[in-house]
């Protein structure tokens, strides 16, 4: 078809044109960054954790201040949850996977660098590895006789006995790609302040570390030491088939408070809706960027099906003679088709550089990545198929204009 | 002549129903989204002591030990260690100085019979409620004498004497915290600084997730010294060098932990006081214990709001698409207003011909976007509430704070009215150059 007529008969609106341009151009920058933010926010509520998420259940107590039995009243506690029927394993645990906040150490791979390679978090917590359900890839897991009650680390610490400490540590892949790229990380040792060294014994595949802050820099930046805890400084997680993790935890909360009913459960629950409540944020904003995204698409459509159909009937009867003068229905369909899209075409053009603006934008003031390339056409196709949905009704209506129009005197 | 274009543009409005509707519909949801975030921002981002922030200032030393002066260092810890603080807090060199850390504690009211609770405990001394205006409904602050004897008494929240004595005078009463049997002193009035300021650290480590700064203040003061006696082995460190001996006990760790504000009422003060922070540092360093002596600061409250990036991410990213919204509905209406008033073009070519001016008609047109505007903000005010409501159910701390004051509830009309205007003036514009002769050969 030739497009030179129509672009004879836009000249002739230049503002309108203009406007619509800006507003398709406008709507195509913000669709396509948006889209971008909603598929940051859903690969970052997919990051892998690394541990058996389904099959872990957790029960949170209250300190409950200084005893001297604490050892013994941990270990028995523990006893009575793994003897609980259906229980695979249950520690105490420092932290965990999803919370909102996170311990982290600077490491270093030499005592005398200035600026530490990374900050990773560390898990402490005796058969932790069993409990989480980690996958060790390299290297073997901590053995029990390594461990060291964290009490008693603090003792040797403040002795400076820094030869009696832990000395075993097991990190994840990405730790050690980023600590030593290329090596082979058994045997080597890293650094946490000037005179604790860890040996990497294993390599875990996944562990994601805690806090929201921490998963765009270095989201399975975790390590597991050897160091076993007491009650006032953990958590109970306890892991079991995911069909039984109500009973068990109903029976834990049990037990836990028959052996000493002086204490609080702060917080209980399953890892997976430990996991949703951490991403709840995320999932809302994804939302609203969605909504705002349908929304937007909308407005546009509408004031598309508003300019089309005021053009339409400002040019019927041009419309009448043409089809006086031979032209089918079709013709009429197709002009006002092809008008859209060239309109479009330069409201996509424009909008692609106003794009790439919103996200160096975004990349300066939001720490976000750059857009990969793929969201610019996502952006233009979406926009080409709304322009020629907006459109279809008032062109159809143009081709139902009868020839007789032409000899009406308007 | 005014009543006279309302009611035209009334008439006309009636006439094309479905494009008025496109318009208002498009003016609406735009004002929606942009008030919705800007009431969101507008109380994340506003000043939580007015009257009173420019004489509020956080002081900051940098508590790195003389042995880790090796390491690379541009800002000092957003904390201060112990010694650090109570020097700076003993010297007493400001009008008043409050000493700020929270730690949660575990709380019973033995006459009370209510199973136990874990709060926020702040350890603060005695003019933080003088220097932040915290308001008492019964009782009051305790002295500094209090401070320094470690006297056993507490200040508790509104919220907290609702949970406990069911909000009577609870003045007198003793209450359990951790182990050890403390006097309440004084009630609070309902306070809620946005943001709790006070408690504010670390935000440029925070990567925009700095919702939790607007949650609500702790439910238990104790005197300083008081709740690190009662409470100690709960502290939490902001930063240390070498892990503490014992778990949460912080007194004597090379760990940062404590906050210092310091109400200076002059400028020369704050010179004093920036002055002796310098030479405090100096001295320190000269004695082996700090290592870097150049680094300290003293912020006042909303330099220090503004360093720590307190307004969350989320709510500054939506509040740009929320603009860039009412920009793409702006465009929107200007495009339909153009459509709506060329289309009248045969009544404006009659009025033009019988005398009216061209500023006739623009005024006319302009009142009539003016009109759309009113009504889109209508609209825009509903899906603003709505908008509340749902920022209401999110899981947010800064939930509860989310409501429209008298000041937004104007500004959304205002708005709305002032884009419809802006939006109108091109076509109107456009309007008011419609040459009248060839309208009327067509009529």
């Amino acid at each position: 078809m030739d497009i030179r007529p129509i672009l004879f008969t836009l000249r002739r609106h230049k503002l309108t044109c203009c406007l619509l341009v800006l507003q398709i151009a406008f709507t195509c920058a913000i669709v396509c960054n948006t889209i971008f933010l909603i598929s940051q926010r859903l690969e970052r509520m997919r990051v892998p954790s690394g541990i058996a998420e389904r099959e872990l259940v957790y029960v949170q107590m209250a300190y409950i201040g200084k005893r001297p039995d604490e050892k013994a009243r941990a270990a028995a506690d523990l006893a009575a949850l793994r003897s609980i029927s259906g229980v695979k394993a249950a520690t105490l645990i420092n932290e965990m996977p999803f919370d909102y906040g996170s311990d982290n150490s600077d490491v270093r791979t030499d005592p005398a660098q200035r600026m530490p390679v990374l900050s990773a978090s560390q898990y402490f917590g005796e058969s932790a590895v069993k409990t989480l359900g980690v996958q060790i890839v390299e290297g073997r897991d901590l053995r029990p006789e390594e461990y060291v009650d964290l009490s008693d680390a603090f003792a040797l610490l403040a002795a400076k006995q820094y030869d009696k400490l832990p000395s075993a540590a097991l990190i994840t892949r990405a730790m050690a790609d980023r600590l030593w790229p290329g090596q082979n990380p058994l045997g080597k040792q890293y650094y946490v302040g000037k005179s604790i060294s860890f040996t990497v014994v294993g390599v875990v595949a996944n562990l994601i570390r805690p806090g929201r802050d921490r998963l765009d820099v270095g989201a399975q930046y975790s390590s597991v030491w050897p160091i076993s805890l007491t009650l006032a400084q953990g958590a109970f997680l306890i892991r079991c088939a995911p069909q039984d993790r109500d009973r068990v935890l109903r029976v834990a909360v049990d037990k836990l408070k028959a052996l000493d009913p002086n204490r609080i459960v702060l917080d209980k629950g399953t890892m997976e809706q430990h996991r949703r409540d951490f991403f709840q944020n995320d999932r809302a904003m994804a939302g609203i960027l969605l909504g705002v995204c349908l929304a937007l698409l909308i407005v546009t459509a509408l004031g598309i099906v508003g300019l089309a159909s005021f053009w339409v009937s400002q040019r019927n009867r041009s419309i009448g003679v043409r089809r006086a003068l031979g032209a089918t229905r079709g013709n009429i369909l197709h002009y006002f088709q092809t008008e859209n899209f060239l309109l479009t075409t330069m409201g996509v053009v424009l909008g692609m550089v106003l794009a790439y603006g919103i996200n160096l934008f975004l990349i300066v003031h939001y720490e976000l990545p750059r857009m990969p390339a793929v969201y610019f056409p996502v952006g233009a196709i979406l926009l080409w198929c709304l322009g020629q949905a907006a459109v279809l009704g008032p062109a159809l209506r143009a081709a139902a204009v009868p020839p007789v129009v032409a000899t009406r005197s308007v | 002549m005014f009543g006279y274009y309302v009611d035209l543009a009334l008439r006309s409005l009636k006439y094309s129903k479905v494009l008025t509707g496109l318009m208002v519909l498009a003016i609406a949801v735009g004002i929606g989204a942009c008030m919705t975030t800007m009431t969101v921002m507008h109380l994340l981002s506003g000043n939580p002591m007015p009257g009173k922030s420019e004489v509020l200032f956080y002081a900051q030393v940098d508590g790195t030990p003389a042995s880790f002066a090796f390491t690379h260092r541009q800002e000092p810890p957003d904390m201060l260690d112990y010694s650090s603080a109570i020097d700076l807090w003993r010297a007493g060199k400001g009008n008043r100085q409050a000493l700020v850390v929270d730690s949660p504690v575990r709380l019973t009211a033995p006459d009370m019979k209510q199973p136990a609770l874990m709060e926020m405990l702040l350890s603060t001394t005695a003019d933080f409620f003088t220097m932040f205006d915290v308001p008492f409904k019964y009782g009051g602050p305790w002295s500094t004498e209090d401070d320094l004897r470690r006297s056993r008494v507490a200040v508790i929240s509104a919220d907290l004497n609702d949970k406990l004595y069911g909000g009577v005078n609870s003045v007198g009463r003793i209450m359990h915290l951790h182990d050890a049997d403390v006097r309440i002193v004084g009630v609070l009035k309902p306070w809620r600084p946005s943001p709790l300021f006070y408690d504010v650290a670390g935000g440029r480590h925070a990567h925009g997730h700095t919702a939790d700064y607007y949650s609500k203040p702790e439910d238990v003061f104790t005197p300083f010294f008081t709740g690190l006696e009662i409470n100690d082995g709960n502290f939490h460190q902001y930063n240390c060098w070498g892990a503490p001996k014992v778990v949460g006990h912080l007194t004597d760790s090379n760990c940062t932990w404590i906050g210092l504000w310091v109400e200076l009422d002059s400028y020369a003060m704050v010179a004093r006081y920036r002055a002796f922070l310098a030479a405090y540092a100096a001295q320190q360093t000269k004695m082996g214990r700090l290592a870097f002596a150049y680094d300290t600061r003293l912020r006042s409250l909303m330099e220090w709001l503004e360093f720590n990036q307190v307004v969350p991410g989320d709510v500054r990213l939506q509040t740009w698409l929320a603009i860039s919204f009412l920009v793409i509905c702006l465009c929107n209406t200007i495009g339909l207003l153009l459509v709506k008033f060329i289309r009248r073009g045969g009544e404006i070519g009659v009025r033009r011909a019988l005398g009216a001016a061209r500023r006739h008609i623009f005024m006319q047109c302009l009142v009539e976007a003016a009109v759309i505007g009113f009504l889109g903000g209508i609209g825009g005010f509903v899906l603003t509430l709505l908008g509340l409501g749902l920022v209401r159910r999110q899981a947010v701390p800064y939930a509860d704070l989310a409501h429209l004051d008298a000041g937004m509830f104007g500004a959304t009309f205002l708005l709305a009215v002032l884009v419809s205007m802006l939006a109108g003036t091109l076509p109107a514009w456009r309007a008011s150059f419609i040459a009248p002769a060839l309208q009327l050969k067509t009529l």
